[in-house]
Formats: C-alpha cells, sequence, structure tokens
C-alpha cells in the first residue's frame, strides 16, 4: 500500500463525497466475542469537514468507472477524467487500519457500475463479507445497491450489511429517465421493494429463531438530489413521505444540486448549490418524522413549495393562526410541538414538570423554549401577552425575519442557528 | 462562614453532605484539598471519607429519585467546576427533603443547574469516543492522548473497551496526567512517566511507532481533504461542531505535518 494507494483513496473518496447519506445511526451490532468493533445505534461523527458535516464513514467508490450517463453524476462515461478501481483488498485494510485508529465508524461503500450490475454488486458484496468474515469485524457497513442487481445478491449484501440503499435521485420518473437514460424507475424501486420485504421476513425468523441472521438490520435510505429539475417541494416531500410509510424506509436525505456537467443542456444553471432549500426540506422532513405533522400540512396545492425566508413550522402556524394561541400548561405533547420556538425536548420537559407546577414564561425560558418566536403562539400561567391573532401573521413574520437581520448584523447568530434544524 | 474541606473523592463529598444535613449545619462553601487556601475568618469541618456515611446517603437518592439521577449527579460531579460541590448539596438536599421525585421538575433551579452542568459534561464525554486519535507503536499498543476540559475519561472506558476488544490501547489524559491501558483482558488505571509522548502535540515518538503508523495518518490526511465539498465551505459551522482546542491531537488538521510526510512518503515502508 503506498503512492498508488493515496492516489487511488483521492480519486475515489472524491467521488464518493456527493452522496450526504453518511449518517451511521440506527443499528445496534453488538461485539460479540473478542472481535474488532461494534456498531453504536446513536453512530458517532470522528471529524467534521469544512462545509460541516459530520464524517462517520470511510465513504468510498469502489471504482469511478461507469457504464452509464447519468447528466449530474461526475463519474459519467462521457466525462473525461481520472479514473481507478480499488481491489477488495485495499478497501478492506484502508477500513480496518481507519477504524482501529478510531477514525471512522465504519464503511459506506458505492460504485459506479463496470460490466454489468452484478459483477459490481458481487465486488461490493465481497468487500462486505470478508471485513466480517475474515476479519471478524462488527463496526458499520452501508451498501450502495447497484440498480438492476440480482435479488440474490441483493440478499447477500444485506445479510454483512448494517443498511443498504438504493439512490433514487430525482423524484419523479419522466424526469429520472430525461437525466439518467440508463435507469428507470422499477430498477431502483424493486431493490427497495426487495429490500423492504427481506427486512420483514428476518424480522419474522428473528422472532422465531434468535439465531437467525439479521438482515441490514439498520433498514434502507435513498436520496433525491433537489434543483436538478423544476420539480417542486410538494412533488419531493410527498415522493418521502410515501417512502417512510409505505416501504420503510429509515432515512431519505437531500442532497442540494451541485452542478457539476455545466456543459449538459438538459441541466439548470445555478449560481449556487440550493443550500437553504435542501436545509427546509430537511426540516420539513423532520416535522414528518418526529413533528407528527402530515405532509399535506406542510405541502399541498396551495402551497406546493417551502417558504425559503422562514421555517416549516413557522410557515405553517403563519398559515394557520387560528390554531392559536394554545396554553403551556393543558395542550397536548403533539399540540405543544406545533409551536414554532418549542422543539422535541422542550416538549418534553414542559409536560413532565408542569405536573409539578404551573409554568411561567421565565420557566420556560429556562426549559429551553425559545420565546422570541413562541410568545406569539402560546399563553400561560400569566398575563395575556399580544398572540398572532391579536397582531396578524403578516407583522410576526416581518418581527421574526427582522430579528433574524439584526442578530446576523450582530454577528451573533452563527449560521449554524439558520441551517439547525428547530426551534 | 462555615467551610468543608473533603478530599476530592466523589465518596468524600457524600460524606460532607451527609454529616451538613444530619448536623443541619449549612455549609457556604465545600472545597477539596486539592484547591483549599486557608481561610482565617471560616469556621473549618474537615470530613473524613466514610464509606458507609456515603453509601448511605447515595442509597437514599437513589431510592428518592432514581438510578438515572445517580448518574446525572457524579456526570456532573466530574466536571470539577469550583462551586460544583454547593451545586451537588443543594440538589441532594432537595431531592431528599420532598415528598416526591423532583428529579423532572425544570421549573426548579437546582434541577435545572444539575441538568445543564451534566449536559456539558456528557457532550464532553461524548467528544472522547469521536476525537480519540490511536497511534500504534512497535509493540502494537494503539496509543492516544486527549485533553478534556472535565474529567471525563472513566465515563469512556466501557465503550472503548466494548469497541475494541481484541487491540490493546492507551488513552491518556494529558492534563490531568493519567490514563487506562487495556491488556486485551482487564482496563486499569496507568500514569506514564517516560519522555516517548509529547503531551504537547499528542504524537509518541518516531522510534517507538509502528512503520505503517505514518501512512495511515496521511491516508487520512488525504481522505479528509479529498472528501471537503469546496462549493459548501462553512467555516463557522464547521469551528462550531469542532472546536479549536480539539485541533491540536487531530491527524486531519496536522497540515505541517501533513507536508513533511508528502515529501518523505517513499521512504515508508
Ligand atoms: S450510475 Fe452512478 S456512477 Fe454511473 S453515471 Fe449514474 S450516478 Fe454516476
Amino acid at each position: 500500500m503506498l503512492t498508488e494507494t493515496i492516489n487511488k483513496l483521492k480519486i475515489l473518496a472524491g467521488a464518493a463525497k456527493y452522496d450526504v447519506s453518511c449518517a451511521s445511526s440506527g443499528s445496534n451490532r453488538p461485539n460479540t466475542g473478542k472481535g474488532l468493533g461494534n456498531a453504536a445505534p446513536w453512530g458517532i461523527c470522528h471529524s467534521f469537514t469544512e462545509d460541516g458535516r459530520c464524517i462517520s464513514l470511510l465513504k468510498l467508490m469502489l471504482t469511478n468507472y461507469c457504464i452509464y450517463d447519468c447528466a449530474y453524476c461526475a463519474n459519467r462515461k462521457s466525462n473525461d477524467i481520472r479514473r481507478t478501481t480499488f481491489t477488495v483488498i485495499e478497501v478492506v485494510e484502508l477500513t480496518i487500519a481507519f477504524y482501529r485508529r478510531n477514525y471512522i465508524e465504519g464503511l459506506f461503500l458505492s460504485s459506479g457500475v463496470i460490466v454489468n450490475p452484478d459483477y459490481t454488486m458481487e465486488r461490493m458484496v465481497q468487500v462486505a463479507k470478508d471485513l466480517r468474515i475474515k476479519h471478524n469485524y462488527h463496526g458499520y457497513i452501508h451498501l450502495k445497491s447497484i440498480p438492476g442487481a440480482s435479488d440474490e445478491l441483493q440478499q447477500k449484501a444485506g445479510l454483512y450489511a448494517d443498511r443498504l440503499s438504493v439512490n433514487i435521485e430525482i423524484a419523479t420518473e419522466p424526469n429520472l429517465k430525461m437525466l439518467a437514460p440508463d435507469k428507470n424507475y422499477m430498477s431502483i424501486m424493486n431493490p427497495m421493494t426487495t429490500i423492504k420485504n427481506k427486512i420483514i421476513e428476518n424480522k419474522e425468523d428473528r422472532r422465531k429463531f434468535r439465531s437467525a441472521p439479521r438482515f441490514s438490520p439498520a433498514g434502507q435510505s435513498t436520496q433525491l438530489i433537489v434543483g436538478a429539475t423544476p420539480d417542486s417541494d410538494k412533488q419531493i416531500l410527498s415522493l418521502a413521505g410515501n417512502l417512510y410509510t409505505n416501504q420503510n424506509l429509515k432515512r431519505v436525505y437531500y442532497s442540494g444540486f451541485i452542478p457539476v456537467n455545466s456543459y449538459d443542456k438538459r441541466l439548470p444553471a445555478l449560481a449556487e448549490p440550493p443550500l437553504r432549500r435542501e436545509n427546509r426540506l430537511y426540516q420539513a422532513d423532520w416535522l414528518f418524522r418526529f413533528y407528527h405533522f402530515s405532509i399535506e400540512e406542510i405541502v399541498n396545492d396551495n402551497h406546493p413549495d417551502l417558504d425559503l425566508e422562514i421555517d416549516p413550522k413557522l410557515s405553517y402556524a403563519l398559515r394557520n393562526p387560528w390554531l392559536f394561541p394554545i396554553d403551556i400548561n393543558k395542550a397536548s405533547y403533539e399540540t405543544l410541538l406545533r409551536v414554532p420556538g418549542i422543539g422535541v425536548k422542550s416538549a418534553k420537559l414542559i409536560v413532565v414538570s408542569r405536573q409539578y407546577n404551573k409554568l411561567t414564561t421565565e420557566n420556560l425560558k429556562k426549559i429551553g423554549v425559545v420565546l422570541k418566536r413562541a410568545k406569539y403562539f402560546i399563553t400561560c400561567n400569566e398575563l395575556k401577552m399580544p398572540t398572532v391573532n391579536e397582531i396578524s401573521p403578516e407583522y410576526v413574520r416581518k418581527a421574526l425575519l427582522s430579528d433574524n437581520v439584526q442578530a446576523k448584523n450582530n454577528n451573533k447568530s452563527k449560521l449554524y442557528k439558520q441551517l439547525s434544524l428547530f426551534p | 462562614m462555615n467551610l468543608f474541606i473533603y478530599d476530592q473523592s466523589f465518596e468524600g463529598l457524600l460524606s460532607a453532605i451527609h454529616d451538613a444535613l444530619e448536623t443541619g449545619i449549612v455549609p457556604d462553601k465545600i472545597v477539596s484539598t486539592r484547591l483549599y487556601q486557608d481561610d482565617l475568618f471560616a469556621t473549618k469541618f474537615d470530613i473524613a471519607t466514610d464509606l458507609e456515611k456515603s453509601e448511605k446517603l447515595w442509597d437514599m437518592v437513589r431510592i428518592k429519585s432514581s438510578k438515572q439521577n445517580c448518574e446525572r449527579i457524579y456526570t456532573a460531579f466530574l466536571s470539577e467546576l469550583p462551586e460544583i460541590e454547593l451545586v451537588i448539596y443543594n440538589y441532594i438536599k432537595l431531592i431528599i427533603n420532598m415528598p416526591y421525585n423532583t428529579e423532572a421538575d425544570f421549573s426548579n433551579d437546582y434541577v435545572i443547574k444539575i441538568n445543564a452542568i451534566y449536559r456539558k459534561v456528557s457532550r464532553e464525554a461524548q467528544r472522547i469516543l469521536m476525537f480519540v486519535r490511536f497511534q500504534k507503536t512497535v509493540d502494537d499498543i494503539f496509543y492516544a492522548s486527549h485533553d478534556p476540559q472535565y474529567n471525563v475519561l472513566p465515563l469512556a472506558v466501557k465503550h472503548f473497551k466494548n469497541r475494541f476488544a481484541d487491540q490493546k490501547w492507551v488513552i491518556f489524559d494529558t492534563r490531568r496526567r493519567f490514563g487506562y491501558y487495556y491488556d486485551l483482558h482487564d482496563v486499569r488505571e496507568i500514569t506514564i512517566s517516560n519522555k516517548k509522548i509529547s503531551f504537547e502535540t499528542g504524537k509518541i515518538d518516531n522510534d517507538i511507532m509502528h512503520v505503517s503508523e505514518k501512512l495511515f495518518q496521511n491516508l487520512w490526511q488525504n481522505y479528509y481533504n479529498a472528501i471537503n465539498i469546496r462549493e459548501r465551505k462553512n467555516l463557522k459551522v464547521h469551528m462550531q461542531f469542532l472546536p479549536k482546542r480539539f485541533w491540536k491531537y487531530l491527524p486531519e488538521k496536522d497540515l505541517i505535518k501533513n507536508r513533511q510526510i508528502e515529501n518523505s512518503i517513499v521512504t515508508v515502508e
């Protein structure tokens, strides 16, 4: 392993970096006996890139050669770039060496398609198998299934991997056809369904026989590119909601489109990647998964796109002012979650604390409620303050927006704040 | 002013609180022998650590609240904050005197305070799991320096013992000058006296470094640089997640060294 490996690593890590699904959470693989590693159910970030992304996994492509020509991809066959291929041993050794030094939680392996989908997938499965069997490795493994690979290989992959994913990339079928002519919806959805059914089947088996091997215990995930096509947020989020509900997906990742092939006229010319929209989509996704919102409440025919200026929860509250104010000392947990400025943690603390005493705004502040936002939407055990109904949604919107601007000018609000999920 | 002095152990602090509660003498300050400075005007109480007393109090706290609450208190103690003893005294007093379990009453300032400290210390403990970087030695021991703000190494031992069950490792707290050594069977507390490790850079000397070590550090640095997306650069967020005080022991932040290795790479192995 020498200069050659270093060069391969540079190329194949660089090629994999646009895949944002870095989370390593959701698997609980104990270290049985005296092997190497375990998968912590909460996932651990070991470092952070300069753009603030969590580095948890060694994210590599097995090869960046590809027989396909997807418009949005830097590795498409018509691009004239440096290409190379890792051997199975190289990937295995890198993973083990990095893992032993506590650099990473595990491996995320994707690949360009070489020869045919089965050929490619087989080598990826070999990496996972060697790690588990030859090296007694219990750390995290995420494999990106190759669309079109056989059921048998998907099955094998799921036996060694903690998570499998198939990237959909483009939310609507006609646009996928246009940008990725070699792929079709079926070749993506079929493996997803296969994996889903295997996971369900496996759960049954494990209920009956506790020794049955696990199948993709951390479930499956996918990625959608945002801003490469004119698809609306409603189309994107409806698909996501559908995937969570019907395909039991664990995560849907949204990736702001980065124009890597600016020569391709099928793609829009963007001055910069739509990071704000990407962030709003993640917020909406959270509302759906953790805040008991339906997709229809977040985006619908009247509001097909998310408001870029304000977060989707505030936007919902301002569109539905008649639902407020709510009484902090009486409202249900689900209702509390709908208040801008109250997150999951503070909602939980409110519910337990109000059993002891009626809560005041002072208490709320200490619990972590962002009163600056919440005050327009709540009443508590105190004198009434003017709420969104008395002073109008437009006013609240302006007030909160100018707060943001001021904070930014004071340089106090770090960008992190804008990009953080909630409050 | 009532000044309680204890031996800086957790059991010592519990003994002090036990005495205070039993005698009804309210401490204005509880201080460990390590930080104690003579105070002419204080009424001093030298507390002898008494395992029976401390255990009795600890059991009572657990019965009146929960096991998690005990964990919370112990974790807060590891913060070593100057006023932590009094915070714990007040909190335990509250827990014991209330007719019902008050640990979740976030309208109470003592509850808020202990939880805030608990969160800070837990985050610091979590950061050990994140930012520890092992270097392999010629004896196949994986060594890591760490410099935590709070005394959190004890909280991390279990994680590393589970995860790296098949390799010998050392994690050393360079600020408090003690560490833990796992020999494939047990974990032991150790101190390090030899000069083969620089506590400043966290690095082990070249002559005890495994031949492959620099190569893998270099690969890691290259990986770190390769996955950066320039279009998305955002240093403010970066610093928030990866505070500068941790950079000194991270190979991926070691740019100067990076360059040196690049030049010498051909000679490795
Ligand atoms: S199949 Fe994957 S690697 Fe190949 S061009 Fe399409 S997106 Fe890129």
